[in-house]
């Protein structure tokens, strides 16, 4: 018997009970649809957390000043200020550092015209910009000239921009941090989320001599809030990471057993930990989507198993005309695969529709691949054929005298 | 068409030689200890043999063993001893795949209770033996069509079983039965759901395929007019053959 026409078979059965089958179908639709949704939403969060990795610049490495502990004192890190510009610029000149950039913060109101808006202003160099792999989206970074001369420039986050200036394009127009007026040199790209939450398009940036001299004012000259490095590559982070500490040991003249008075931050670190624990979500939710699939399966096998037992006499006569046990096999297995792809078919196009009202009702990100579709797909077809084999099985190890005399 | 006189040229059709059956039940409710099994012996030592063009009538008691006669014949169940040849062929040779291939193409099958398959048209009935002989769909239909306009039933080929009487159903699993054009037809108690008016034309229609077609055909039955409508009667009693020879017409 051809394969079409077992196909056939399958589907007409399947027709003359159509509340079992859609019941049944039902079960497999669901555990699809689930492992569609709760993988596009596990997907959409390792994206999510992937953006703001990359967001953040690459290769990178934070000081921050002070110990996590002092004794048997544990301050915050960054509580003291030990970092200075000479630091920076000897990590800079450090073979394994590509760049460095010190930078210095505090918070400002800005005013242009009768908008105000209160966000972190950060003093930074040049350098901080090819670090992060932050561009303009109008208007040009300062440069060094800037910094030399602590120009009164500035470059706007896209949020504050926004804020403060609407619709108009805020390049060349002048807005005033404390009351000081500054040039707006330009308008950064949109970075969006950081690892930690913050919303890094809501700052704004200046040069950090201007920072230090007009702006915060400091108790001591000539110190950094925290420094940012870039290694030269990935593989260098360790060495960085290790040249960094006995670098600023020296420079601090920290003796032989006393602890750092700074931090060294390897965020290649963080970033791994961060990605890993999208990855553990995205897993754990696949996995307890299948749970569904795999009972949906066990409902496909209890019918099958139903229809067998029914359909005994029918398996009798159909032995008897002259169908050997591999024609009972298919049809009972395909009954039982046209379940699942059809299910299967279903659930996907149900679970992508879950995805898309997830993502608008609560503004999640989901992300749909042809992967895991296709690995939905795969799934449901492995079910009806795990599940519809032993059934299947059994009616095909039917002998022909013995189903046909079942009333 | 000439009258095919084939009965005593060449070898038989069937050659059954000291068949016996035993059923083995398990005595768990039989009341013996321990888990040991009851035999129970249908056939002894049946010996038969049946030419190509034959038209045999198989009668005896229920309990007689002549289902269970029929069913090995039919390929559905094999014998415990002795040997059966259908066409030259060592039945108990062949795999179950090969008894299939029989049954689909040498046997064809008629029973008293019709057993055509439910909700599928007499047209689908009557083509299911060609697909599983790898047929192609449109072929077979156009074969079970014509075999439907041969008994009869060409207006029903759209119909399901249940909207037919019980003597259209026989037609149409009687077309089943010829529609691999087989050497042999078994009938198990073709009329035995049947009223008498039926069973006469039933009748006359294995007697026309006999006739003119040359079809071996064997049928099982308890009624004697059904059994005058062949040419040869076996009685089978208790699982032995008691009587074997011609129907005088």
């Amino acid at each position: 018997m051809s394969l079409l026409a077992i196909i056939g078979e399958a589907l007409r059965a399947l027709r003359l009970n159509r509340m079992r089958t859609g019941l049944t179908m039902l079960g497999m639709i669901i555990g699809v649809a689930a492992v569609v949704l709760m993988l596009a939403v596990g997907q959409g969060a390792q994206t999510m957390v992937n953006q703001a990795i990359s967001s953040m610049g690459s290769n990178l490495l934070i000081v921050v000043p002070g110990a996590t502990s002092s004794g048997a004192l544990r301050s915050a890190s960054g509580s003291v200020q030990t970092l200075t510009m000479g630091d920076a610029q000897a990590i800079a000149s450090l073979p394994s550092v590509k760049a460095a950039a010190p930078l210095i913060t505090g918070t400002a109101q800005l005013n242009y015209g009768a908008n105000n808006w209160s966000t972190v202003v950060t003093g930074v160099t040049p350098d901080y910009f090819q670090v992060r792999d932050w561009g303009t989206d109008s208007g040009a970074l300062f440069t060094e000239v800037d910094l030399r001369s602590a120009t009164r420039v500035v470059l706007l986050g896209q949020l504050t921009a926004k804020n403060l200036f609407g619709d108009e394009d805020p390049t060349g127009k002048t807005v005033r941090i404390k009351n000081s007026p500054f040039l707006v040199a330009g308008v950064l790209g949109v970075k969006g989320q950081s690892l930690d939450g913050r919303d890094q398009d809501d700052a704004v940036f200046i040069p950090l001599t201007t920072g230090q001299r007009q702006v915060f004012g400091n108790q001591f000259p000539g110190t950094i809030r925290f420094l940012m490095a870039q290694a030269e590559s990935a593989e260098m982070m360790e060495e960085a990471e290790a040249e960094m500490n006995q670098l600023l040991r020296q420079r601090h003249r920290i003796a032989e057993g006393v602890e750092n008075d700074f931090t060294v931050r390897n965020m290649a670190a963080l970033t791994a930990v961060a990605s890993g624990a999208a990855k553990v979500m995205s897993v754990m939710l696949g996995a307890i989507a299948s749970v569904s699939l795999l009972v949906g399966g066990i409902g496909i096998m209890n019918i099958m198993l139903v229809s067998v037992t029914e359909r005994t006499r029918e398996i009798g006569i159909r032995m008897a005309i002259g169908a050997n046990r591999r024609a009972i096999l298919a049809q009972f297995l395909l009954e039982a695969l046209v379940i699942c792809i059809l299910g299967g078919v279903a659930g996907i196009a149900i679970g992508i529709g879950g995805a898309w009202a997830v993502s608008q009702a609560v503004g999640m990100v989901v992300v749909i691949t042809l992967g895991t579709v296709l690995l939905a797909f795969a799934f449901a077809s492995a079910v009806g054929i795990f599940f519809g084999f032993y059934p299947a099985r059994k009616a095909a190890a039917l002998k022909p005298v013995e189903a046909l005399r079942y009333e | 068409m000439a009258l095919p006189e084939q009965t005593g040229s060449g070898e038989p059709l069937i050659q059954v030689e000291n068949l016996c059956k035993i059923y083995s039940l398990d005595s768990g409710a039989a009341g013996s200890k321990g888990g040991g099994t009851v035999n129970s012996q249908v056939l002894f030592d049946v010996s038969l043999s049946i030419h190509r063009g034959e038209f045999v009538a198989i009668m005896g008691h229920s309990g007689s063993g002549k289902s269970t006669l029929m069913n090995i014949l039919g390929c559905l169940d094999t014998p415990t001893s002795g040997h059966y040849w259908l066409d030259e062929r060592d039945i108990a040779l062949l795999s179950d795949d090969e008894l299939a291939r029989v049954r689909n193409r040498n046997i064809g099958f008629v029973f008293q209770g019709f057993n055509l398959l439910k909700r599928m048209t007499a047209l689908d009935n009557v083509a299911t033996p060609l697909l599983y002989a790898g047929v192609n769909r449109s072929d077979s239909r156009k074969r079970a069509l014509e075999l439907l306009h041969q008994t009869g039933l060409g207006n029903f080929a759209a119909y399901q079983p249940n909207q037919l009487s019980g003597g259209q159903q026989q037609r149409v699993a009687i077309s089943r039965a010829l529609v691999n054009n087989p050497q042999l037809i078994l009938a198990d108690e073709p009329t035995g759901n049947l009223d008498t008016q039926t069973s006469r034309e039933i009748m006359a229609v294995f007697q026309q395929l006999n006739r003119e077609q040359g079809i071996t055909i064997v049928l099982v039955t308890h009624e004697d007019d059904i059994a005058a409508c062949t040419r040869r009667l076996v009685r089978l009693q208790d699982g032995r053959v008691v009587h074997d020879a011609g129907v005088l017409a």
